[in-house]
Formats: C-alpha cells, sequence, structure tokens
C-alpha cells in the first residue's frame, strides 16, 4: 500500500512538463528585450499563463522559414519587423491571428492591425546626436548634410533603407511625397546623388547599439538611430538628444510561425502583451510608443513627450513604406551595394 | 590431394582475413565518411541546385507559361496570356504560393510582389472582407472575371492594375517559366539575360558582386601577406628557443586563438577608435593632431582579421621550421656564406612548406570571414560573405544567395588548383 503516493508522484512529475507549459518568445533583445521581459514576460508567467523562454535573434526570417518548412516550429511567438510580417504572411510562413481572441480591433491603431500580426510598438528612426558637443541644435535633414555648419562624421545605417528617404528630404522633398518621388527613377537617381555627397563623411553603422555609442565615444557629430536606443542611453546620465523632424516611424509585430504546437498559449500571450495595461508598462520602461490607443491614457506627460506617436515628435514624421520596400527593397539594398563600391 | 586442400584452405583463410581487415577499416572510418556527406557534401551539393534551380513560376503559372512560349517577347501578350494567368491565379489555393511566386517575380522586376499579391488577392477575396462587402449590399456587382473572354479580361485586369500592360512583367514570366534558371548565376557574375536570351553585361550602377569578389580576394591576400609577415619572424624566433620557453610562449599566441572573435572585436573597437588608446598615442607621441580615423573602414579590418589569423600562419610555420636542422645554416655559414646570403639560400626554401601552408590557411579562412568586416568595416568593407547572409536573411532570395556562394567556392577551388599547379609540391595542412 506504500506504493500508492511513490505512483501519485510519478504521475504528477509526468503530468508537470504538460502543467507548467513553456513558451518560446523571440525577440531582438537589447533594452527592447529587458522591457519586454519587465512589461509582457513576467506579468505573464506571474498570472499562470506559460513559462517564457526568451530568445534574441537579430530579425532573420531564414529561421522561421526553414522551421515552418521543415514542419519543426520551436519558436511559438516572435516579433518581426513590418516589411517581413506582410512577407512573411503572404508567403504562409505564420498563422492567421483569430483577432477575436485578441481584443477589440477599433483600439488599435490603424497599422498594428494585420492578418497575421498584432503592431505591438512603434518606434522610430530619428537624428541624434551629442547635446554636450553641439551648441546649436541640427533641426532638418539638411542640417545632417551641412559638413561645413557642423564638421565632422555622421553615423548611418549600413544599407538603403532609411537611408535614401533622409537624402530625399535632405534635398528638399517634403516627407509626404518622399516615397512617391523614390519609385521613379529620377528620384532614386536624386536619393543616391544626395547620399554621395555626404559619402566621405558617413561612418556606417551595422546594429542598433552602435549610433549612441559613437555619439559617446565622439567618432561622430551626429547619428540616424531607433529613437529607444538614444532612450536608453539617456536613463544612463547620457546627455545625447533626439531631433524628430522627419524621422521613420514604423511598427513591430507579433506573429505566430505556422505550424507552433502551443497555438492557444501563443495566442493567449500576445493578447495579454496588447492590453492597455501591459502596453503602458511597456512604455515607462523604453521610450516605443503603444500601438492600443487605451494605453496612451495611462501615461503621464514626462514618458508621452518621448514617444514616436506623441503629437509633437509625430508632426513631421514620415510612416516607414512598407508596400514600397517590399517591390523596391531587394533593387535598391543591390544598387545601394553597387554604390559603396564605387 | 591433403597438401592441395592445405594450400587452397589456407590461401582462402589469407583472404578472409585481409577482407576482414579492410572490412575493419572500412568501419573505422565510416562515421567520418558518413559524417562528411551528410554534413559536408549533401548541403553543398542541394546549395550548388539551389542555384540553378526555378520552379516557382513553372509551379504557379503553369497555363501562362505555355500560354506565352510562342510569344516574341517585344509586341504586346496575346489576350490568352491574360485568361491564363486569370486561371492559374485563381487556381492557386495556398497562398503561400502565391506569395513565393511573388518574390520571385519581384527578384526580377521590382513591384512584380505587389503586382501578383494584388490580383491574387482579388481572385481570392478573404471570407471576412468578403463578409463586409456583402453587408454593404453589391450595388453594382461587376461579373465573375472568370467567365468573360480573353479580350475582356484584358481589359479588365489592365483596369485593374494597369502596370500589367509593361512588359517587363510579362518577359519575367516567360523567362522564368523553365525550371532551371542559369540567372541568379549570371546575376552572381553582374551578368544578365536579356528577354530574347542574349547574355550582356548589367548597368554600371547595379554591378556590384564582380567589384565585391574582387574586394573579397583582394582583403584576403592583403590579410595573408601581413599575417606571414609577421608570423615568420615570431616563429623563427619561437623554434630557436628552448622546448619549454617555447611551449609558454605558444600558449600567449593560442590564448587569442582561444577567446571569441567577437570578443576581440569588441577590443579593437575600443582600441581604435578616435579617442582610443592607439590614437592617444600617435597624438601624444606627435605623429599625428587630429585622431586618425581606423575603424569602420579597410583599415580596421584589416587590423583586426590580422590579428584574428595569425596563429593559422604562426603554427604551420613553427612545427616546419622545429623540423629544419639548425646544422644547414651552421655548415653554410661555416663554408663561407655571409649569414644573410646563407639564410636565404638555405634556411627560407626549407621553410617554404610551412609559408605555403600558413599561408593558403589564412588566405582561406578570410574569403569566408563576416562578422568582422560587418562590424569593423564601412559599406565598401564588406566581403562576399556578408551579402550572402544579406540575401538569406534579409531578401530571403534563396537563390541568389546559393548562387553567391557557388560563385565564392569555384573561385576558390579555381584559386587552390592554380596554387598546386605553381607550388607543385604535395601540401600538407598540418
Amino acid at each position: 500500500m506504500k506504493l500508492k503516493p511513490v505512483l501519485i508522484a510519478v504521475a504528477a512529475l509526468m503530468a508537470l512538463p504538460a502543467m507548467a507549459q513553456n513558451l518560446t518568445v523571440v525577440n531582438f533583445g537589447g533594452a527592447n528585450g529587458a522591457a519586454q521581459k519587465k512589461a509582457y514576460f513576467e506579468p505573464f508567467e506571474k498570472a499562470g499563463g506559460a513559462k517564457i523562454v526568451p530568445v534574441e535573434y537579430n530579425g532573420e526570417q531564414a529561421k522561421i522559414k526553414a522551421m515552418v518548412e521543415a514542419k519543426k516550429v520551436t519558436w511559438d511567438v516572435v516579433e518581426v519587423e513590418s516589411p517581413d510580417l506582410s512577407r512573411g504572411c503572404d508567403e504562409g510562413l505564420f498563422e492567421k491571428l483569430d483577432w477575436k481572441k485578441i481584443g477589440n480591433k477599433a483600439d488599435f491603431q490603424k497599422a498594428a492591425v494585420h492578418a497575421c500580426g498584432v503592431g505591438t510598438f512603434v518606434w522610430s528612426t530619428v537624428m541624434a546626436y551629442d547635446g554636450d558637443k553641439l551648441k546649436k541644435a541640427p533641426t532638418t535633414w539638411a542640417d545632417f548634410w551641412d559638413v561645413k555648419k557642423y564638421p565632422g562624421k555622421r553615423g548611418m545605417r549600413k544599407g538603403a533603407r532609411y537611408n535614401l528617404e533622409f537624402a530625399l528630404m535632405a534635398d528638399g522633398v517634403k516627407p509626404a511625397d518622399v516615397y512617391k518621388v523614390l519609385a521613379t527613377k529620377d528620384g532614386a537617381e536624386r536619393a543616391f546623388k544626395k547620399l554621395t555627397e555626404l559619402k566621405p563623411n558617413i561612418q556606417w553603422w551595422e546594429a542598433g547599439a552602435q549610433p549612441p555609442q559613437f555619439l559617446v565615444a565622439g567618432d561622430v557629430v551626429m547619428t540616424t538611430a531607433y529613437n529607444g536606443r538614444i532612450d536608453a542611453a539617456q536613463r544612463e546620465g547620457k546627455n545625447l538628444k533626439i531631433t524628430w523632424t522627419g524621422g521613420i516611424y514604423d511598427l513591430d509585430y507579433w506573429v505566430m510561425p505556422k505550424g507552433t504546437p502551443n497555438k492557444d498559449a501563443a495566442l493567449k500571450f500576445i493578447a495579454a502583451a496588447s492590453s492597455a495595461n501591459a502596453q503602458a508598462e511597456y512604455a515607462k520602461n523604453i521610450s516605443y510608443g503603444p500601438t492600443n490607443t487605451k494605453a496612451l491614457g495611462k501615461l503621464d506627460a514626462k514618458v508621452l513627450g518621448q514617444l514616436p506617436t506623441s503629437a509633437a515628435n509625430s508632426k513631421s514624421a514620415l510612416q516607414f513604406g512598407i508596400g514600397f520596400w517590399a517591390d523596391q527593397g531587394e533593387a535598391l539594398e543591390k544598387r545601394f551595394s553597387a554604390w559603396a563600391a564605387q | 590431394m591433403m597438401m592441395a586442400g592445405g594450400t587452397l584452405d589456407l590461401a582462402t583463410q589469407l583472404r578472409r582475413a585481409e577482407r576482414r581487415r579492410k572490412q575493419r577499416a572500412v568501419a573505422l572510418t565510416l562515421p567520418l565518411l558518413a559524417f562528411l556527406v551528410v554534413f559536408f557534401l549533401v548541403p553543398l551539393a542541394s546549395l550548388l541546385v539551389r542555384a540553378v534551380e526555378n520552379p516557382e513560376v513553372a509551379d504557379a503559372l503553369p497555363r501562362t507559361g505555355q500560354a506565352l512560349a510562342g510569344w516574341d517577347r517585344n509586341s504586346p501578350p496575346d489576350p490568352a496570356a491574360y485568361a491564363a494567368v486569370i486561371a492559374d491565379l485563381s487556381a492557386i489555393e495556398d497562398t503561400a504560393q502565391a506569395g513565393v511566386l511573388a518574390r520571385r517575380l519581384n527578384s526580377e522586376v521590382p513591384g512584380g510582389r505587389s503586382l501578383v499579391m494584388n490580383t491574387y488577392r482579388i481572385l481570392h477575396p478573404d471570407e471576412e472582407e468578403a463578409a463586409d462587402a456583402e453587408g454593404e449590399g453589391e450595388g453594382e456587382a461587376q461579373p465573375d472575371i472568370r467567365s468573360l473572354t480573353p479580350e475582356q479580361v484584358r481589359t479588365r485586369l489592365i483596369e485593374t492594375d494597369p502596370r500589367w500592360e509593361e512588359l517587363p512583367y510579362w518577359q519575367a514570366i516567360a523567362k522564368n517559366s523553365s525550371r532551371w534558371t542559369p540567372d541568379y548565376l549570371l546575376a552572381a557574375v553582374d551578368l544578365r539575360r536579356t528577354p530574347q536570351g542574349d547574355i550582356v553585361k548589367v548597368p554600371a550602377d547595379e554591378a556590384a558582386f564582380s567589384d565585391i569578389l574582387g574586394r573579397t580576394f583582394q582583403m584576403s591576400a592583403v590579410v595573408t601577406f601581413f599575417c606571414l609577415l609577421l608570423a615568420y619572424p615570431l616563429a623563427y624566433w619561437l623554434s630557436t628557443l628552448p622546448e619549454r620557453k617555447a611551449n609558454v610562449l605558444l600558449i600567449l599566441v593560442l590564448l587569442p586563438f582561444w577567446t571569441s572573435v567577437l570578443v576581440r572585436i569588441a577590443a579593437w573597437i575600443v582600441l581604435l577608435q578616435n579617442n582610443g588608446l592607439v590614437n592617444r598615442f600617435l597624438m601624444w607621441i606627435g605623429l599625428t593632431d587630429t585622431p586618425i580615423p581606423l575603424l569602420f573602414n579597410r583599415v580596421g579590418v584589416i587590423i583586426a582579421m590580422v590579428h584574428i589569423l595569425l596563429p593559422f600562419a604562426i603554427l604551420p610555420l613553427y612545427s616546419v621550421m622545429k623540423s629544419v636542422p639548425p646544422n644547414y645554416l651552421r655548415a653554410a655559414i661555416s663554408l663561407g656564406s655571409a649569414p644573410f646570403s646563407a639564410f636565404v639560400r638555405v634556411y627560407l626554401p626549407q621553410t617554404y612548406p610551412g609559408v605555403a601552408a600558413g599561408g593558403l590557411l589564412v588566405f582561406i579562412t578570410s574569403i569566408g570571414y563576416y562578422v568582422t568586416p560587418a562590424l569593423l568595416g564601412g559599406a565598401g568593407d564588406q566581403m562576399l560573405s556578408y551579402y550572402v547572409a544579406q540575401y538569406t536573411n534579409v531578401e530571403v532570395n534563396w537563390g541568389m544567395a546559393c548562387a553567391l556562394g557557388g560563385v565564392l567556392l569555384t573561385a576558390t577551388l579555381v584559386l587552390y588548383s592554380i596554387y598546386r599547379k605553381v607550388s607543385k609540391a604535395e601540401l600538407s595542412l598540418g
């Protein structure tokens, strides 16, 4: 009769893995990953949802494609950038979402609602500089290009994306017309020509952590940067400043790779992470804008003033042209490689 | 009789023993062979196949391919081709297939993606959207495009998206209707096929890869040169030291070798940045007034790569120098040769195998370098692997990535065979 408790214990142990389910959530790590951990992962675990296994990646869609093609999906929820969302959705890499289980579509920004994904935050590629070193703040992209007024190197992301838009704005194109101009042959020519002007003064960056480091080290006087990275440096006490004029904002999305074995738990996680409360908590930890409009009411003016979504900051901003880059991206990136070699 | 039977037995036994020994030898190497086949030869072969495989258009648009078979590719395509496109796109049941087709056409003609996906969505309205539309009532419902005559289909399709009138999209469909294509490989060497099938150079502002391939080999050659230049005296000095001292110093050579490449790159960033140690030292001794840009350009990449690859040059050189008897040099000098010419004429030739092995090892390793140039180089300092990664991960155009990989593999094999011809000597990479 002593066997019975043992048997029960064994049975309980065997049932344990099924009960304490693991959910693999993939994000870009860094300051953003830390904010997600605090605002999304920990509360979800505490509420008994599932144990979150965070994984970092660099946006490589090849990994998702390989998993889905091999039908061995080990990632349950993945944060992806907007071009990858529409492309991956078209190519069947992601599950279609049941929006009824996520929330009211009307509560979200229009761009955040997608058949395969839920926008999780708004981020922006902006101009940044060191407030201690530049006495006169640069206010436009024309200033960024003006090496006489602001001598020194400029940090820019290695690649065509964003840089061509900035070049056109520096050349006097209005933000609203940027993609219209860039879509023409002459417009692309004009953007590359403008970029050539600045070429000797460009110091290229690859990873999002590099631009604030360039500024702090004094290697560049101005740089393009992701606004959250500058925010993280400010929180560490560095006097880095952002010029929001002509910034390019974009959304990151939660998706579920097609064939994830934990579909229900994954959907529950996405729903929890898209709630107004969770998104407000996230925005307090990193200055990326919530997509759930109800989260805005839960934030004070100081936090709001740092978000790309605030009225003052988004006034002359440009929404990233997802459709444009989905069509023209490969050709323009190749042209950029040829341009860089000249 | 008995004797003959005995010899026969002995011979069989001998043969059997021989066979068993052979089997054992094969069995011992079998795991390695299996490993090589599974993890090296098969992936390599599938990489090369992917570089010429082109199933996307042929699978998704079979009728269109047929309808365009006799087309001269210059005049506007026949209305039958328009009807075939509609029939093909309607027949696609899985969005994924349409997405794959869209990606393939887009990498041929920018804009192909949205053209295919927009048309596909019109033919396959989402259930939810369809329900919405029904709710609004079907004011002036147009007849189903599938029930129209080819001429009407053509008009209607051009109405919905005027790009259907443009030739490049049709030329891309016609060109890619066969299951195999040389296009990726041609693009990897800056060539392309015209719609008529002639092979021409791509325009100068799109020609990137021959530059990149040349840059890859040039940078590898420079790295190899500096590695040998630094490694040779060091290995020589090590080989003249007593065993115990040499071993301690070899550990110093190996220590960085065992450290993560990323850590060493980060260390170089700290050292080489504008107010880093190197620049501050140069300014302190008065060599320069303003910091010299050593980072995020070619100089930084070369410095870090030489540092990372130096052990690959030192170790083969050291092992070869260790086996050169010192007596030869002494004999040459005692027979009246000047020390320098004795070194050049007697010692140096005996270390050639080490120079060759070290040089080749460094060169071949650096050809595939990716992380170091990505983090320490500018936009114009990236090597071919960077673009392989770009096409694999960012563009998700695996055909192009495989073609670039194939070109790199071929170029390396050609270089190696030239090297074998020139050096003649059998080479051991030990």
